[in-house]
């Protein structure tokens, strides 16, 4: 067990490293590619009508004329021990981790994404919980009483869910409880160490317009799962021997439907935490998401790497916890 | 994603065999599906909602010089000055002229928007799916096939693009590319900006579903058969695996093109898609939210027309897959 626990978290770093080399490749070898000199691509990194001394001064901070390798050792090297910036008379230090900094506003990336990560975490994890539950009980219920009219109705609604886009279930509902019956009106985002209850009023939108897609999908998927599952051989024999029904479907049936709708969650989970961009926006929420698009409105490279690697960071690292928790449950994963 | 979960687990059927009876066994296990997606009710009207909608995209062009219908007129006597420009009369100003009303603060006739944004984004949708079916499935049926070094290569390759935040790059690369790629400008680079994005990060999708199946195939007797008989890799790939991939990946591809055109209109909506004065989908509905406390109206019209269209699509992969695979139901 320790030696998966090992060669998966191995594997997670290798794949991240990966991902930021590409995702920095993008960034700086394709324009490069592209013809772009040295300085024309520092250019992009200054705010508007640069000096030629800022350009100069981002280009050499940056390593705009040294190879790519090096720019992106000297960008690893900022993530683990920090990064100092000379521009102007007095350096600028980025502290660890080195997310980068941004020229455009003179601002470090990091601080400014942690600011923004308790947003997106209270967002997705509201969500996730609200269609976990709903989604899958709802699938298990369709998937013992097949044809019902529950599950006609349940299976009709879900088929909705997966084909109303985000951002027409949220305006749909902000105009309707915002603005037609202000019951929830005036939502502004409240920490939930200052007022749990305001958090979660003012939550309970966005989680309900993520959550209606999302449970759409895993009330499909559950049901399938358990359909396919409760015509198994063990099911029967589970059945033959006497068991009760109730244990029939929690031991045997749910147990074995949950795994690969696990998989999908962590993935999910992982991808919202990297930013719920198009819920954000709608909601006018300033979490990682928000953060992303107006970086790439501003086109401002270091912040969109610094997010980048950020969610990419979430999505390998959900990926890895439900690994583990798979080998920590089922022995034949971490035997091959 | 229902689409991942739902088909890749499961064996196609008794596959078309490759012998000189071949058209007559397909045909007859073409008619077996036909028979059994006739009987679905739902997955025929969404078919005939698919070709409508199609016909419509088709159309749009042409529709829009006969009927003298113009997406991009200005209407401004029908806008009340006084209030910010909203349409005047009851829901959003519709009328004979306007039966869905026209657009706040501009006045454009909202019909011949939502007609104009069809093509757009089902021009994408296709394009993007064609795109990522045919990465997907070149190297998922080379993993698949070679298994060994190769299977792993193209693995950890699919692994690395799932890896990815894919909108927030989508967003990224489109973003950085609206100065001008591919010798294009304008519109037709948008559009080609759009399918290359959602077409090259959604392959990886497509790519473990056809790996899946290959897997499978590859320890078939009939395979094995060819094989025995001197049948190399390439003739093995396309003569003997693609024609039973085929099922599995028209079914992958109807359930993929609502998810595109859902992807299309969140970028151009997140304003990184197609871009103003074109009207799109998406476009309209980041329009419209601006609005929503004074011409709510507005948004209905491209939110249903999208949520028509992909559940259009959504029922007839539904019925596609059950009608080519007996066991799913």
């Amino acid at each position: 067990m320790f030696a998966y626990i090992i060669r998966r978290i191995f594997a997670a770093v290798v794949l991240l490293l990966v991902v930021s080399a590409v995702t920095f490749a993008i960034f700086f070898l394709l324009p490069r590619i592209a013809g772009e000199t040295a300085d024309q691509l520092a250019t992009q990194y200054v705010g508007k009508n640069p000096s030629p001394e800022a350009i100069a001064a981002v280009k050499q901070n940056l390593g705009f004329d040294q190879p790519l390798y090096t720019q992106y050792w000297n960008f690893l090297k900022g993530l683990v021990s920090g990064a100092e910036y000379k521009f102007g008379p007095d350096p600028v230090t980025c502290h660890v981790p080195c997310f980068g900094y941004s020229f455009k506003n003179h601002l470090e990336v990091w601080p400014e994404l942690t600011k923004r990560i308790p947003i997106t975490l209270s967002l997705a994890i509201g969500a996730a919980v609200c269609w976990l539950v709903s989604g899958v009980t709802t699938g298990v219920i369709s998937a013992l009483k097949p044809r019902s009219i529950f599950d006609r109705l349940a299976m009709g609604i879900a088929l909705t869910g997966v084909s109303l886009p985000v951002f027409f279930t949220g305006a749909l509902l902000l105009t309707l409880f915002s603005y037609q019956w202000p019951i929830l009106d005036n939502l502004q985002y409240v920490d939930f160490t200052d007022d749990p209850l305001m958090w979660a009023r003012n939550l309970i939108l966005p989680w309900i317009s993520l959550a209606f897609l999302y449970s759409a999908l895993y009330a499909r998927l559950t049901r399938a799962g358990m359909l396919e599952t409760m015509s198994e051989d063990y099911i029967r024999t589970a059945r033959a021997k006497g068991l009760v029904e109730r244990k029939v479907v929690t031991r045997h049936g749910l147990r074995a439907a949950l795994t690969p709708i696990v998989t999908i969650f962590g993935m999910d989970l992982g991808l919202l935490l990297g930013g719920a961009l198009i819920t954000e926006q709608v909601f006018s929420l300033q979490g990682v998401g928000a953060f992303a698009v107006q970086a790439i409105a501003d086109n401002d490279l270091p912040k969109i790497l610094g997010v980048t690697l950020l969610a990419a960071f979430f999505i390998v690292a959900c990926n890895l916890v439900v690994d583990l928790l798979y080998a920590l449950v089922d022995p034949r994963v971490r035997l091959s | 994603m229902t689409a991942t979960a739902t088909t890749a687990g499961n064996e196609p059927e008794a596959p078309a065999s490759t012998t000189p009876a071949k058209t007559i066994e397909g045909r007859s296990l073409g008619r077996i599906a036909w028979t059994r997606f006739k009987r679905d009710k739902a997955a025929v009207a969404g078919g005939i909602v698919v070709i409508l909608l199609i016909l419509l995209a088709l159309l749009a062009k042409p529709m829009e010089a006969v009927f003298g219908l113009d997406p991009d007129a200005l209407h401004q006597d029908l806008l009340d000055a006084n209030l910010g420009g909203i349409p005047l009369g009851d829901w959003g100003g519709m009328s004979w002229d306007h039966p869905l009303g026209v657009d706040i603060a501009q006045g454009r006739d909202l019909l011949s928007r939502v007609i104009e944004g069809s093509w757009v984004s089902l021009l994408v949708a296709f394009g993007a799916t064609v795109l990522s079916n045919v990465i997907g499935t070149v190297l998922g049926v080379m993993a698949g096939y070679y298994g060994g070094w190769v299977d792993t290569l193209i693995s950890r390759i699919m692994d690395v693009f799932l890896a990815f935040p894919l909108l927030l790059f989508a967003i990224a690369i489109s973003t950085s590319l609206q100065g001008g790629a591919f010798g294009l400008d304008g519109l037709p680079l948008h559009i080609a900006v759009l399918i290359f994005v959602i077409g090259f990060f959604n392959w990886p999708y497509m790519g473990r579903i056809v790996r899946g199946q290959t897997l499978s195939l590859r320890e078939r007797e009939f395979v094995h058969a060819a094989r025995s008989l001197g049948a190399r890799g390439p003739f093995i790939l396309f003569k003997e695996l693609l024609p039973n991939l085929v099922g599995p990946i028209l079914v992958y591809s109807t359930l993929l093109i609502p998810t595109n055109i859902l992807f299309e209109a969140g970028l151009s909506f997140l304003g990184v898609g197609i871009q103003p004065p074109q009207a799109s989908w998406g476009g309209m509905l980041q329009d419209a939210i601006k609005y929503y406390q004074v011409d709510p109206q507005y948004m209905v019209v491209p939110g249903l027309a999208i949520f028509i269209t992909v559940l259009a699509f959504n029922l007839l992969g539904d019925g596609l897959r059950d009608a080519l695979d007996p066991k799913s139901n």
